[in-house]
């Protein structure tokens, strides 16, 4: 899991600034795992991917000069990695150009977390658990099967793109809500808006794979 | 107070605010009577906090010798000039 160090950061731009070698690859082992995850938010291929996180860092070393430490580098750093993936994502047309509308729906209070056809509608169990979540067992064993995996990374591949970034760096890479705000510039409420979208769809798609399993026993 | 104060169906959309720690102590007192007397509830935040914990352990993406190899190519040729830089 890695974290921002912003304490870190003066010592390390300096001595990216100087060309140190050494500092910047370690920078790049660090990053290029995550950096690349997040481009694919929002380009439909690893190859795309690649070149976004090339470009990224094309941009890191010739802006370090001009880096004034507002944020912490990490946090700069996605923002320019968020910056490209998005502009190639709607050249792919993955991601829908009209950001407004785009932001709206995916943080909509009209998206419930379960459907609502799992709830009793009227009577005195009103809002009561109709359907409630079946049993999947021990779930440290059942989620951590290839086939719990690739149901988790397919639910998450086709999420909104914002609602992607968000469970992205909150939940697969581990970073804090603070800094997945700031990379992501969205406020507090609007970050956890998303991750809340995010997980309950996740959930609700192993639900669906571990029902249709009990299904066919 | 009785689990009547939350509905299932406002338990669920309670779900990441409880996990983040946003919600009020009054608010949190009510999820959790509500989760002593509704078994779906207490068994959906468990698969929420589970469905968390598997996230987290997915298995890094691989393959990043070119991508740091690249990266590492721009930086000679647009960063260091000289074994200690300049």
């Amino acid at each position: 899991m890695s974290h921002a160090q912003t304490g870190d950061d003066a010592a390390l731009v300096q001595a990216i600034r100087d060309g140190d070698e050494e500092a910047f690859a370690a920078l790049v082992d660090e990053l290029t795992g995550p950096l690349t995850r997040l481009a694919l938010a929002h380009v439909p291929s690893r190859a795309i991917a690649d070149e976004v996180v090339a470009d990224t860092w094309e941009a890191v070393i010739r802006g370090i000069d001009r880096f004034e430490g507002r944020s912490s580098l990490r946090t700069w750093i996605f923002q320019i990695l968020l910056n490209k993936a998005r502009t190639r994502g709607v050249r792919e047309k993955r991601t829908l150009p009209f950001a407004y509308f785009r932001r709206r729906a995916e943080e909509g209070a009209d998206e419930p977390a379960v459907e609502p056809e799992r709830f009793h509608k009227r009577g005195e169990e009103a809002g009561g658990w109709a359907r409630p979540p079946i049993d999947w067992g021990d779930p440290a064993e059942v989620l951590a099967t290839n086939e719990a995996r690739d149901v988790m990374l397919k639910a998450i591949a086709e999420l909104p793109p914002r609602q992607r970034e968000v469970i992205t760096l909150r939940d697969v890479l581990g970073y804090s809500a603070e800094e997945a705000r700031n990379a992501l510039g969205v406020s507090e409420t609007n970050q956890r808006v998303l991750l809340h979208r995010a997980r309950s769809k996740v959930r609700a798609a192993l639900e669906r794979h571990f029902e249709a399993e009990k299904a066919t026993v | 107070m009785s689990a009547r104060d939350i509905s299932c169906r406002e338990f669920v959309e309670l779900v990441t605010e409880h996990l983040e720690g946003a919600l009020s102590e009054e608010r949190r007192a009510e999820l959790h009577a509500h989760m002593d007397e509704c078994g779906g509830c207490s068994r959906y935040l468990e698969q929420m906090r589970a469905t968390i914990a598997a996230l987290a352990a997915l298995p890094p993406d691989n393959g990043f010798l070119e991508s740091r190899e690249a990266a590492m190519d721009a930086f000679r040729r647009l960063r260091a000039s000289g074994p200690s830089g300049g």
